[in-house]
């Protein structure tokens, strides 16, 4: 008797879903460990220029951040395109740098208070003249340690 | 009746490779930590009476608002600014007490006396592009790096690595405690033969 074997019926086995937790387990850690937390968002644009004799700043909590640029285009139709100089959350005048830094600095711990570093992230192609009045502002407050953030890269970059 | 069903795939193994992944992405993605060039503001109280010095012994580097450069009041390529500004530091023109033993410049008596007393000043326009700003700091910086480098290799020739490296593993906060005060004192060596002596005019106003 010949026996006909049905064939194997087409639909391929079920691919078993046991390992997708894994996988999206995996996929958790691996961008909770990337991620650059930043606290503020950014409300200027910030190319940042490069520079290859660099320096790195390590230790996120000895760090007062100070962006400084256009504003980006969703702000351009409420401030305008002249460069401004954000503080944490807010669009803020030269003169409130000192007092934002005397506060950042109130707010740290007290050991820190005396090793903190301003770090300027300022778009590259803001004009100088904010920047040297924010100097002033850092140099008015007594913070002098000062980064100017950069890409890290050649410099013949800056001039394209 | 042997009706053969298809073998299910065991995906027993799977998590050990996912975490096998896992780890491997663990171990090769470095957190980026943003870098800068690190400079210090000068104190705001005015000095009573400055200090004299010779007109030698400053290298004037001005950034107009076009974002052209004069250095030494001639219209220069930022290309050329450090090989200038190595030459002026490195140059050792004085005498007596005033000679530099370990410069190898062109003891030129027109140009600086020794690194100690060699300033560069830097000025900018209000007008001057951030990044402009920030390519001649780089070069100026690298400037000083490139004699350090030169000076930390003499003084430690089997140490293989350069003044820079030296200072990256010095301000690594994995660094032990030991190798911190090794090298701490062999930068210092370096740092005091080249002292980074920039001095920033407050901008010009649009002239």
């Amino acid at each position: 008797m010949a026996k006909f074997n049905k064939k194997k019926s087409g639909d391929l086995p079920a691919i078993s879903t046991a390992s997708l937790p894994d996988i999206v387990f995996m996929l958790l850690f691996f961008f909770m460990v990337a991620t650059v937390m930043r606290d503020s968002t950014l409300m200027v644009q910030n190319t940042l220029p490069a520079a290859d004799q660099v320096q790195k700043l390590d230790k996120k909590d000895r760090v007062i951040y100070i962006y400084a640029g256009k504003p980006s285009t969703r702000y351009i139709d409420t401030y305008g395109s002249q460069a401004r100089i954000q503080l944490n959350d807010k669009f803020g005048t030269v003169e409130e740098v000192g007092a934002f830094v005397l506060a950042e600095r109130a707010a740290k711990r007290e050991e820190l208070q005396n090793v903190l570093t301003t770090a300027l992230k300022v778009d590259s192609d803001t004009k100088m003249g904010i920047i040297s009045d924010i100097k002033q502002e850092l140099r008015k407050v007594n913070a002098l340690k000062l980064n100017y953030t950069t890409r890290v890269g050649d410099y013949t970059q800056n001039f394209n | 009746m042997a009706k053969r069903k298809a073998p299910e795939v065991n995906a027993g193994s799977m998590a050990d490779i996912a975490f096998l992944l896992l780890i491997f992405f663990l171990v090769t993605t470095t957190i980026e930590t943003d870098s800068g060039i690190n400079r210090k503001l000068p104190p705001m109280e005015d000095q009573i009476d400055p200090p004299i010095i010779r007109e030698k012994n400053i290298f004037t580097v001005v950034v107009n608002k076009n974002n052209q450069l004069l250095v030494e009041e001639s219209l220069t390529d930022i290309k050329d600014l450090r090989g200038l500004a190595v030459e002026f530091l490195d140059n050792g023109g004085g005498s007596g007490e005033e000679a530099c033993t370990y410069c190898q410049g062109n003891r030129d008596s027109r140009s600086s006396d020794n690194p100690d007393k060699a300033i560069i000043s830097l000025k900018n326009d209000r007008e001057t592009q951030y990044k402009v700003y920030i390519a001649v700091q780089n070069e100026l910086v690298a400037a000083y790096n490139e004699l350090r480098n030169r000076e930390f290799a003499r003084l430690n020739p089997n140490m293989g690595i350069s003044y820079v490296e030296a200072d990256l593993i010095y301000s690594d906060p994995r660094t032990s405690a030991d190798d911190k005060a090794n090298l701490k004192e062999k930068i210092d060596v370096v740092k005091l033969l080249y002292p980074q002596k920039l001095s920033e005019a407050e901008p010009s106003k649009v002239n």
